[in-house]
């Protein structure tokens, strides 16, 4: 028997923490927000299990986006930046081996992306697309430049926080979570509609990293940290029969 | 009273309009970063099942396409096992068990190509009906719309399962039944509010 086999389903997701799905300052979820109850079921192998994805499959630069997209001899204009942390779960037990994708603007700000219009100019060397794979201890560490705030067409005068976009996938499918990371000290966290859709000032809270200067190479980059939490697992799959039977 | 030690889990916040940068680069013409977009092929030569399409569009609750969403699926194999770390055994090592797509651009459609999954048990033994598990991300949606596709030539196994059986409302499960459009091939559309809103699960 795996490891694996003794684990269970997943504690219930706080829905009240997370933000709701119609949130009308943030405009776009008006039309594409449910508006029936969620069907609650206890989790099912279907969510149990999981994609898994292996270190081999990355490239050296994967998690390096000042190098990863830049010309030879080139390398991203912007303020250099370490953004490390643990994936762990709620019962504060780490994630290893799980994948973490990230993407972000450029440090003036602009994606490089069709559909995006921002007067601000594209970096040659800059893609803003970066992965990596948890280790053992559920640690993940990238390189990157600091991305600018933005304009969005939402209200007529609304600005994105600086901010990374996270995918991560944990252990089981039921773990999935898609979030965005803020910086300490950034006055827009606290006037972006997108943030605000988050209930409390205390959750919010958790997606801020602070900066960390004992992580920062010196003359080099400063530091960033950023745990993220998943759902954690309730202690065995076979909880309908009792232990030894 | 004592504490508990638990930590919250990270909220939720939007995948926004530009995903495609991070999960499907090579799609959004981000060449040379990564060899292919992850979960753009779920099978091989060698994969064992039934071939399958399943295509799609997400509608807005105006009946309007996302033409930014990205969807993910993650299934079993042929014969029920989900590849990567199910308990029981090893599953097909030919099939990945999970896709990703990115809607198109003009059209907001997507198509997986995979195989069409064997039942699993649900928790108390019993099967639930073949079925793949979606994960809908996309601009305007805040936290990520878990649902799961049935098939419509697996009538006997749907009229059983553990799932579609507690649902309430059974006017609505008819939300959650792909239609076959041809041989091996399947539509499933998702809409995300008013007039035939798709179910989704807490689960
Ligand atoms: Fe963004």
């Amino acid at each position: 028997m795996t490891n694996q086999s003794k684990e269970g389903a997943f504690y219930q997701r706080d829905r009240g923490w997370h933000p709701p799905a119609y949130t009308p300052p943030y405009k776009t979820s008006v039309t594409r927000s449910p508006t029936k109850a969620l069907i609650s079921v206890d989790s099912t192998l279907s969510e149990i299990a999981g994609p898994v994805f292996n270190q081999n499959m990355l490239g050296e630069l994967d998690n390096d986006m000042i190098m990863n997209f830049a010309q030879p001899g080139e390398m991203a204009i912007g303020q250099r930046i370490i953004v490390y942390g643990k994936v762990m779960d709620e019962n504060g037990k780490p994630v290893p081996n799980t994948l973490v994708e990230v993407w972000q603007a450029n440090a003036g700000g602009r994606y490089r992306h069709k559909k995006e219009g921002y007067l601000a100019p594209l970096d040659p060397n800059f893609g803003g697309c970066g992965r990596c794979i948890t280790d053992e201890d559920g640690n993940y560490r990238f390189r990157t430049i600091k991305p600018g705030a933005y304009p969005w067409p939402n209200g007529v005068n609304d600005w994105r926080p600086a901010h990374i976009h996270f995918s991560i996938f944990g252990s089981g499918f039921g773990q999935r979570l898609i979030t965005q990371m803020y910086f300490e000290g950034d006055p827009l966290i606290w006037k972006c509609p997108i943030v605000g859709a988050i209930p409390s000032k205390e959750a919010v809270e958790c997606l801020i990293a602070p900066l960390d200067m004992n992580n920062t190479i010196p003359m080099d980059s400063r530091a960033y940290k950023f745990d993220i939490v998943l759902r954690g697992r309730r202690q065995t799959l076979f909880e309908n029969r009792m232990e030894g039977l | 009273m004592q504490e508990l030690k638990h930590l919250k889990e990270t909220p939720s916040q939007t995948a926004g309009p530009y995903v495609h940068i991070g999960c499907v680069p090579n799609f959004c013409d981000i060449e040379g970063v990564y060899p292919n977009d992850l979960g753009d092929s779920m099978v091989n030569d060698k994969t064992k099942g039934e071939r399958i399409t399943v295509t799609g569009t997400v509608y807005d609750g105006t009946g309007t396409p996302l033409k930014d969403a990205m969807v993910e699926i993650w299934q079993a194999d042929a014969e029920g096992l989900y590849p990567g770390k199910d308990p029981r055994d090893q599953a097909d090592p030919n099939f990945t068990g999970w896709g990703r797509k990115a809607g198109d651009y003009d059209t907001g459609e997507w198509v997986f190509e995979t195989i069409k999954p064997g039942a699993v048990p649900f928790k108390d033994g019993r099967m639930m009906a073949p079925h793949i598990t979606f994960w809908v991300v996309a601009r305007g949606i805040n936290i990520g719309l878990q649902t799961r596709m049935f098939f419509p030539d697996e009538a006997g196994a749907n009229a059983q399962d553990p799932l579609l059986t507690r649902i309430e409302h059974q006017n609505r499960v008819s939300t959650l039944i792909a239609e076959k459009t041809g041989d091996g091939a399947y539509r499933f559309d998702i809409r995300l509010q008013g007039e035939g809103e798709t179910i989704f699960f807490d689960v």
